[in-house]
């Protein structure tokens, strides 16, 4: 199993920094909690990984995780059609793409995997309804079954929480939970910082600058918090250009 | 009740032209029903709209090659239908502007480009057959052209039918899987421009769009499926195209706009009636249920 490097890591938008110098490393089979106010490159931070965004200057080592479409990655403004006409199993069962691809059938075992994954996230019984007859929560159960099939080695949540209730959030995370249990390595975007404290070992505060990462405990601090808001504003339009040598 | 059938068969009977026009039709709504069922899906009802303009020019530069000939217009249409396609999604991918806007931009300029090419070589009778075409002239290689699109498309289709759908639904859960979904995008466009002009000289580059949406967006008020809803396109654009044709026979009207009505009115019907949304099934709820 390998990890995600950063290596002095800036990515942004039209020459502004989102993500200003960030350099460190999650370790294999780590549970990372991203957080910081709005604005602070949380989510820039999710599509550098992904690689959705390019980065500015520095550089991501995912040990080939990429290439290899080993990453799972769930966006926080999903592009999904909720109004397409597919059923709640149809969609479950793309996490399988890798298996199965353009042409592959199912077989025994991946049916199992995929009534599994179902039963997991609460969702026994809805296979044949349309995904537009769920409640957001059901659709966020969904999208979780979906990841569970894709059975990488690193998982990225961006907000998966945003307008859910407690007790999907209380089953969703012993999903999480369990990915860490199977020696995953989880990174999530989360503003719920009680959430964060009770189940995430490690976090990443970030208010464009790296503020801390590391124990949850040493980062969530009084003092870093109150540093992080003070951080993260709208970028200056007439910023100079950054000379920051890399440590 | 022979009087009936005499009205509603006689004159594909007589008349040669007339069974070339129905069997051109046949093969049209094969083709048109599952790719606008799949512009609707996409939103992408006014792209198809704007392509079938951008069509045009590409017609009337071999119109201008060899006067009303099937081959370099078709051949000119397809190829400038695929560049617009191109450049639109190029803009789209790699600037600011997105892609209904970039389409509309470019199909205006290249329906201008066209309009001009013709008024400029041509007369207006020129213009007006290939803006609203001439169905009852389809000779035999007009219908094997058709009927060889309508064979590509299905195919096609079939070939790419999961990567089409997970890109229609789900397009960056498709790109992090890896799946193509820009290759499959533009196959796609490439067969939105092949029906389009394979309608094209049966119905014009005006009305050619219309065999396209009309009965796809009746369809969608009765489809819960995609398969299902294509399925009702198809016969939406066969009927269409049979009481078209028989519309202009005895109407004495031009073929492509009687055709191009009849869908109008199946769509008006759908819109009225269609159980899945339409209007009075909207009215017309019943009583709530327990759970």
């Amino acid at each position: 199993m390998s990890a995600i490097t950063l290596h002095n890591l800036t990515l942004g938008y039209q020459r502004h920094p989102a993500v200003h110098h960030l350099s460190g490393s999650f370790a294999p089979g780590s549970m990372t909690a991203i957080v910081g106010p709005n604005g602070s490159g949380k989510s820039t931070l999710v599509k550098g990984l992904t690689g959705f965004l390019r980065p500015m200057e520095g550089s991501i080592d995912r040990g080939g995780l990429l290439q290899n479409r080993k990453i799972a990655y769930l966006p926080q403004r999903l592009e999904v059609d909720r109004s397409f006409p597919i059923t709640v199993l149809d969609t479950v069962l793309l996490g399988l793409w890798q298996e199965i691809g353009m042409f592959g059938g199912m077989n025994n075992t991946l049916w199992e995997r995929a009534a599994q994954a179902l039963s997991t996230v609460g969702l026994g019984g809805l296979e044949s309804r349309a995904i537009n007859e769920l409640s957001g929560g059901q659709f966020q159960r969904v999208m979780f079954a979906r990841m569970s099939l894709q059975d990488s080695p690193v998982l990225i949540l961006d907000e998966p929480f945003n307008a859910i209730d407690q007790q999907t959030i209380l089953d969703l995370m012993a999903v999480i939970c369990g990915w860490h249990d199977e020696g995953r390595t989880l990174m999530m975007v989360v503003h719920d910082l009680s959430l964060v404290r009770e189940f995430f070992p490690q976090t990443l505060l970030l208010a464009r600058e790296p503020v801390a990462w590391g124990d949850t405990g040493a980062v969530l601090t009084e003092e870093n918090l109150m540093q992080s808001r003070v951080m993260a504003q709208a970028w200056d339009q007439s910023a100079a250009i950054c000379r920051k040598v890399p440590l | 009740m022979n009087q009936l059938f005499d009205f509603l068969v006689s004159p594909f009977q007589e008349f040669l032209f007339m069974r070339h026009a129905l069997a051109a039709c046949l093969a049209l709504a094969l083709g048109c029903g599952p790719v606008g069922m799949l512009l609707v899906l996409r939103r992408m009802s006014l792209m198809g709209d704007a392509l079938s303009h951008a069509v045009l020019p590409g017609a009337a530069i071999g119109f201008l090659v060899s006067g009303l000939s099937l081959y370099s217009m078709t051949i000119g249409g397809v190829i400038v239908g695929l560049m617009v396609a191109l450049i639109a999604g190029a803009v789209s991918r790699y600037t600011s502007l997105r892609e209904d806007a970039s389409f509309a931009a470019l199909y205006l300029v290249s329906i201008a480009v066209g309009v001009l090419i013709i008024s400029v070589r041509g007369t207006n009778i020129d213009l007006i057959h290939v803006l609203f075409g001439t169905i009852l002239a389809v000779d035999d290689p007009a219908l094997i052209l058709v009927a060889s699109i309508t064979t590509l498309t299905l195919f096609t289709l079939a070939l790419i039918y999961r990567p089409l759908m997970v890109e229609c639904f789900d397009p960056d859960f498709l790109r992090s899987v890896g799946g193509q979904g820009a290759t499959m995008h533009f196959v796609f466009l490439v067969l939105v421009v092949l029906n389009l002009v394979a309608g094209f000289t049966a119905l014009g580059t005006l009305m050619a769009v219309g065999m396209l949406m009309l009965p796809a967006a009746s369809a969608h008020f009765w489809g819960h499926h995609f398969w299902s809803a294509s399925l009702v396109a198809v016969f939406i654009a066969l009927f269409s195209g049979y009481c078209g044709l028989l519309l202009s026979f005895y109407g004495d009207l031009p073929s492509g706009p009687s055709i191009i009505l009849v869908a109008g009115g199946c769509y008006l019907f759908s819109m009225l009636f269609g159980r899945k949304g339409g209007l009075l099934s909207r009215a017309q709820r019943g009583p709530h249920l327990t759970g």
